[in-house]
């Protein structure tokens, strides 16, 4: 079974940590990730860095810069993983704008994430009618999950036909904004939550945008199975290094 | 086969709509919607009224005697540069503001390079007395303060972009990001034929006032509606676009698009996309873009601030890899020469955008009876600077 759904069974509020893989440092990918995992974190999400990445905030912005400024490259990234299935057993997934998968061809993106024991991908600027059309089966091939995004704004018709095409969760955007933007949750964003776990799609769903510490990844999870941080760890990594990790993610969820 | 956009919103297997989750219900609805707001009769009404009483439309296609005759050929130019405020860039956002108006939007966003969008849009903003944010690249913004005065005097909130190379491109990227975090009360106004489907057919309806009214002119003025050639210099590409557009699927008129190659296509300093780009995704469309082999998209040179985008409209990218038009790059030397050129010939100081168009007649060689149409997209007012510094004048 695949990592991502046998997670999903767990009978618990499930923490995803986003990071872009070669920051701070070109080298850091393989440290972040043991230290995520020993820190009990369920997800983890590899960003590959892109130049022009829509839709995030400036913070996963500057970070993507810098990692390709250290020298990231898809190829760079695929190197760092290759013993990492010896290291750790948690769900892997590569969330990265397209263009960079194209240039790198599809097929061989995804024959590259099997081999490293990737377990899903995010691409938000791969629309959903696109993929089903043209990548859905190549993503099976190979073993890989796409995960979807969906916002406030997404009629109830498009996230049932979203969850009809999707295998693993779906990625709850919390509020019509890019990464890093909002602070707490207000009436409006809650009753869009609950909305969605009305829905009783055959998909979970984890939130993200919005979410930095206990308090917001509380709220986050009361209609919905997990949470997802990005920002809030990109910050936390500018700050202090890698490290610090264990602190930051003790600072959001108990360990259980 | 059609060169024009298909159903899907592709031209061949360019175009598309590569947004994130987060942007498509702002796309979908104006997808969904825009041919019949196009179609209505009072916004035909209102759109045409515009171009005539406040653009200055139907512009003139003069006939370039003293230019024609040192070339050995007919050329007519499309003067685009009679347009209020200076290029083309007006009639798209003539359009935009009334399809904003329709959908009963009520803020404004528009990104831009040199400015020359920025201060169409904010043009017609403040016509309409509607809310202006125009997205700049910092670096753009030292370069081009006399556009950004324009803006402010227009009324509009001129807001840099600091991320990324700090130019259009990001300009771009943060008007995008402006649309998501704004998904319910704001219009985007792209200000080419870029973006995802259905900008590029939408902009491109917009220009196709251009090559209506070449038709026309060219009937009075030859007897026919057709010329031989229909000449564009193209960054995006809406003002070739526009002139295209009635072509396009005329294979008696033959399109030549003119880029930049800045200091020469292999220089390392060039805007030449269809030679020196890939297919790929820029800005939720599918199309030719200059990158590096890892993806990551590069920053193009031009000595022209409205040529120096890393892709180009899929419409473009499908003509370029179809053959169905010619493709010449136009290094800033021949381009900046060729300016000087028509403005001693014919008394007109073009844009440095149109004057690569006007640069290729000294290597493409036309019969004596062509008849070839130059879009003269702009004038050369904003590149006074510009060409005071090359020439020192």
């Amino acid at each position: 079974m695949n990592r991502i759904n046998k997670k999903l069974q767990e009978d618990k509020k499930l923490l995803s940590i986003y990071f872009t893989a070669g920051y701070p440092n070109l080298g850091d990918t393989e440290k972040i990730i043991e230290d995520l995992e020993n820190s009990g974190v369920d997800f983890i999400e590899i960003g590959l860095p892109f130049s022009d990445p829509l839709a995030d905030g400036p913070t996963i912005q500057e970070s993507s810069t810098m990692a390709l400024k250290n020298g990231m490259t898809t190829t760079k990234l695929f190197e760092q993983l290759e013993g990492i299935r010896n290291k750790v057993e948690i769900p892997l997934i590569i969330m990265g704008y397209f263009n960079p998968m194209l240039q790198y061809g599809v097929e061989e993106f995804c024959k590259k994430c099997q081999k490293a024991g990737i377990d899903g991908l995010i691409i938000p600027d791969l629309p959903v009618d696109v993929y089903h059309e043209k990548y859905k089966q190549l993503l099976e091939k190979y073993g890989l999950r796409n995960i979807f995004l969906i916002t406030p704004q997404t009629s109830d018709e498009r996230i049932k036909y979203i969850d009809s095409v999707s295998d693993g969760f779906i990625y709850m955007v919390s509020s019509a904004s890019v990464t890093g933007s909002t602070s707490g949750f207000g009436e409006e964003t809650k009753a869009y939550f609950k909305r969605v776990n009305e829905l009783q799609l055959k998909n979970p769903q984890i939130v993200g945008f919005g979410i930095k510490d206990r308090e917001t990844f509380e709220q986050a999870t009361e209609y919905a199975s997990g949470a997802i941080i990005g920002s809030a760890f990109i910050k936390h990594l500018n700050e202090h290094g890698t490290g610090n990790i264990a602190s930051f993610v003790q600072n959001v969820k108990a360990l259980t | 086969m059609s060169y024009q956009v298909d159903e899907k919103g592709y031209y061949g297997e360019f175009g598309g709509a590569y947004i994130p989750e987060m942007l498509y219900p702002n796309v979908e609805e104006l997808r969904s919607r825009y041919l019949e707001i196009m179609k209505e009769e009072s916004f035909q009404k209102e759109f045409k009224e515009l171009l005539k009483e406040y653009v200055g439309r139907p512009t003139p296609l003069y006939y370039a005697k003293r230019f024609s005759e040192k070339y050995g050929t007919k050329v007519y130019l499309k003067r685009e540069d009679l347009c209020h405020t200076g290029a083309h860039k007006v009639n798209n956002t003539i359009g935009q503001i009334l399809m904003a108006q329709k959908l009963g939007k009520k803020r404004i966003i528009a990104e831009t390079g040199a400015g020359q969008h920025g201060v169409a849009t904010a043009t017609v903003c403040a016509l309409m007395g509607m809310e202006c944010i125009v997205y700049m690249g910092e670096i753009d913004i030292d370069r081009q303060a006399p556009n950004v005065a324009r803006m402010k005097m227009l009324g509009a909130k001129v807001v840099p972009a600091k991320s990324g190379s700090r130019t259009l491109k990001d300009a771009t990227n943060e008007a995008i990001r402006d649309w998501i975090n704004n998904p319910v009360d704001t219009h985007y106004i792209i200000g080419s034929v870029v973006g995802p489907h259905p900008y590029p057919d939408m902009v491109a309806r917009f220009q196709a006032v251009i090559s209506e009214e070449i038709k026309s002119q060219l009937q009075e003025m030859e007897g026919k509606e057709d010329p031989d050639y229909v000449v564009a210099c193209v960054g995006g590409g809406s003002n070739a676009a526009g002139a295209y557009y009635h072509y396009l699927d005329n294979p008696e008129v033959g399109i030549i698009a003119v880029e930049a190659a800045g200091k020469g296509v292999d220089s390392g300093e060039s805007a030449a996309t269809s030679a020196l780009g890939k297919a790929g995704i820029i800005h939720g469309s599918k199309t030719l873009l200059m990158q590096t082999g890892d993806g990551q998209i590069t920053e193009p040179y031009s000595i022209s601030a409205g040529l120096d985008y890393p892709g180009v409209g899929p419409m473009h990218a499908n003509l370029y890899t179809s053959g169905r038009g010619e493709f010449i790059s136009i290094t800033d030397e021949d381009a900046m020469k060729a300016g000087l050129e028509l403005a001693k010939l014919e008394g007109i100081i073009p844009a440095i955008e149109t004057s690569h168009a006007l640069a290729i007649f000294e290597s493409r060689k036309f019969e004596k009876d062509d008849i070839v149409v130059v879009n003269l997209s702009g004038r050369g007012d904003k590149d006074l600077n510009t060409y005071i510094e090359y020439f020192n004048l």
